[in-house]
């Protein structure tokens, strides 16, 4: 299949924000008392999140987990409303409450997003579900890691989403870690999407590295989805270039694993890829990158002056209305 | 004395029991290999001496790092397994809340689960509430398990060697600020009782009970409030499950004052519980109405500001007991 060329332009501009979102945040979150909590990044992932976005339409959902920046900001989510929450500010998208970790965008069809390992499968089940059940068109998409696919909540959700063909797509994020252990030593499969044939549901495997090969497999599992064909589990193959997060030395990941798979940047493929097929010029490259850093500018200025929630302000969005 | 964190000190009482008992083995996310690189955290180094057999590192499976546990006790070994974050026993709690807890006596005491669950917990770290959420209250409503929540370094390391050895059940909550807080820890060989709570320090005025890292919250009041003349008793709970009646209400019938402190959320909270009995059995004794200091009715929030007043602190006591003195 042809990817047009304006898809290609959308992964490139939506990998480049979350480059340069996640470059300043690599810098931030050093900085003592800036950012609370943990920090999570998808550097050298993007691909993934562009491509499966790209494919998806506005009224589609995503439910993302930890590692959710790319996820976001490939649906749409504003980049100054997500940098707000990550510092904690009240104009963050979640008010302060949620912090990197859970962020919810629900303005984008993604509201929720959990950090505990495996939540999002059972999730995306059930907004699936109440998109058959309204006779829609849309589809769901969970994006979930490598390890999640060792809790139980996988194969359960697997397993009911095929047992009632819903518009699902499970889209596993295999950057061959989970937490300090390597693919191989947390599982005997060799490929996640193997998993399918259990449930059964067709398993594709894709270059997690190479955005117009996720897009193009995305879009054909939403096709079978939306059309009443049920879920897909898609695997999508990729490195985690950076630590489980920022605090991590990554003492377990071999230095030449990690200096080879930044060679297959994907953010680099698409750009020499648009660069030599004509469908991208130097200029408008350097464009795109400044665009990117401008937004992102942007995003950690209207954080930084943005203030702190009050503390009666702990209290709200507990219940619908307060008690 | 030695200076250890909490940390440290668990990972002294792990070591000590695997050298002693070859039936013990570790297991859980992280405990040989971990994303972190710091000798501050409990099993560090513990794969290294002990090797992969003993030290198992296990897939994100909560249900089945429990499930291991129970299954390996009952056929004669002592695990000692880790659930990373206490938001995460909620998928392991069917195998220690549905099956650790009651297999015992449906087997009409025939059957014995020997196991320790450590977990880790509390909040002050900004990752939210899927990461900090104390959960004691809901596992010492569980009748079978027993809940230990060690408020120093020296009584981590007793108490885990106690738990080990015990023929139940035991969940061990370790409080993650209390890893970077040093304190001396006995060279020697020594055992906590499990069920024995301590009065960490005597006063005539108030009780305050508290448990794990709010102890070191009740000490610093209590010291601050010596300069105004009240006299504070502060007896740290150390296991809530058996729970020391016969110390808490001692110190009760002595100062006829009681407040609770504990970080996890008020109702339902472990201070109610602590109250009933304390109501129960010495209210002829009670000069004034008991007061509850704890995390408020909210999920832990990620917001600096927000998270630091989600956490009891010592003004808050202060003013509790102020209020009924
Ligand atoms: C239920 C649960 N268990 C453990 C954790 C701690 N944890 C956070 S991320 C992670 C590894 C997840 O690996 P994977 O699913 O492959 O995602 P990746 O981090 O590689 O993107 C672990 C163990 C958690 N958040 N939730």
């Amino acid at each position: 299949m042809k990817v047009p060329a304006e898809k290609k332009m959308e992964m490139l501009r939506s990998m480049l924000l979350t480059r340069a979102f996640e470059d300043a945040l690599q810098v931030l979150c050093q900085i003592q008392g800036k950012i609370p909590g943990m920090m999570i990044l998808c550097t050298g992932q993007e691909a993934v999140a562009s491509g499966v976005c790209a494919a998806l339409q506005n009224e589609d959902f995503i439910i993302s987990n930890h590692r959710s920046h790319g996820h976001l900001l490939a649906k749409g989510a504003d980049p100054k409303a997500l940098m707000a929450e990550i510092y904690g500010k009240r104009t963050g998208c979640n008010k302060g409450k949620s912090g990197t970790l859970h962020l919810a965008v629900p303005e984008v069809n993604a509201p929720c997003t959990t950090t505990v390992v495996g939540g999002g499968l059972p999730i995306s089940v059930g907004v699936a579900f109440a998109q058959k059940y309204r006779k829609e068109s849309a589809v769901t998409v969970c994006l979930f890691g490598d390890g999640a696919a060792d809790e139980g909540s996988f194969h359960e959700s697997l397993n009911l989403a095929s047992l009632w063909q819903l518009p699902v797509l499970f889209v596993c994020e295999n950057n061959l870690y989970a937490g300090a252990q390597r693919f191989e030593e947390h599982t005997r499969v060799k490929s996640i999407a193997d998993r399918a044939a259990g449930y059964p549901m067709p398993g594709v495997v894709v270059d997690g590295n190479d955005a117009p090969a996720v897009y193009t497999a995305t879009l054909r599992a939403r096709e079978t989805a939306a059309n009443g064909g049920g879920p897909t589990l898609l695997e999508c193959r990729t490195y985690r270039c950076r630590g489980h997060g920022e605090a991590d030395p990554q003492h377990y990941q071999p230095k030449e694993e990690i200096a080879l798979w930044k060679q297959r940047c994907p953010i680099l493929k698409l750009e020499k890829e648009m660069l030599q097929k004509g469908i991208l010029s130097a200029e408008e490259l350097e464009k795109l990158r400044e665009d990117s850093r401008k937004a992102v500018q942007e995003a950690v200025r209207f954080a930084e002056e943005s203030p702190w929630p009050d503390v009666a302000e702990a209290f709200q969005d507990v219940y619908v209305s307060d008690l | 004395m030695q200076q250890l964190g909490m940390g440290q000190a668990v990972q002294q009482a792990l070591r000590e029991e695997m050298l002693r008992d070859p039936n013990v083995f570790l297991a859980g996310e992280g405990v040989g290999v971990s994303i972190h690189f710091n000798p501050y955290l409990p099993t560090h180094g513990l794969l290294e001496e002990f090797g992969p057999e003993r030290v198992k590192d296990t897939p994100v499976s909560e249900q089945a790092i429990a499930g291991l546990a129970v299954g390996a006790s009952v056929a004669g070994l002592r695990p000692v397994v880790e659930i990373m974050f206490n938001p995460f026993f909620t998928l392991a709690s069917d195998m220690i809340v549905n099956h650790a807890a009651k297999l015992r006596y449906l087997s009409g005491g025939k059957s014995t689960f020997p196991l320790v669950v450590r977990i880790k917990t509390g909040a002050g770290f900004g990752a939210g509430c899927q990461h900090s959420h104390n959960l004691e209250a809901w596992v010492a409503h569980s009748p079978g398990l027993k809940v230990v929540m060690p408020s120093s370094p020296a009584d981590a390391k007793g108490l885990l060697k106690s738990a080990i050895r015990d023929e139940n059940p035991v969940v061990f909550l370790e409080d993650m600020t209390l890893y970077f807080m040093p304190g001396p820890v006995p060279q020697e060989e020594y055992l906590t009782p499990i069920g024995k709570a301590e009065v960490k320090r005597e006063g005539t005025h108030v009780t305050v009970v508290a448990w794990s890292k709010m102890v070191g919250v009740a000490l610093k009041a209590a010291s601050q409030l010596a300069e105004e003349g009240i006299d504070v008793e502060v007896v740290d709970l150390r296991s809530l499950v058996p729970l020391d009646k016969e110390t808490l209400l001692g110190s009760v019938r002595k100062t006829g004052r009681l407040v609770v402190l504990h970080e996890a959320t008020r109702t339902g909270g472990f201070a109610g519980e602590i109250c009933a009995v304390v109501m129960e059995e010495v209210f002829w004794n009670l000069k004034a109405p008991f007061r509850r200091v704890t995390g408020p009715d909210i999920p832990v929030p990620v917001s600096p500001p927000l998270e630091r007043f989600y956490i009891p602190d010592e003004e808050k006591l202060k003013a509790a007991i102020r209020e009924i003195i």
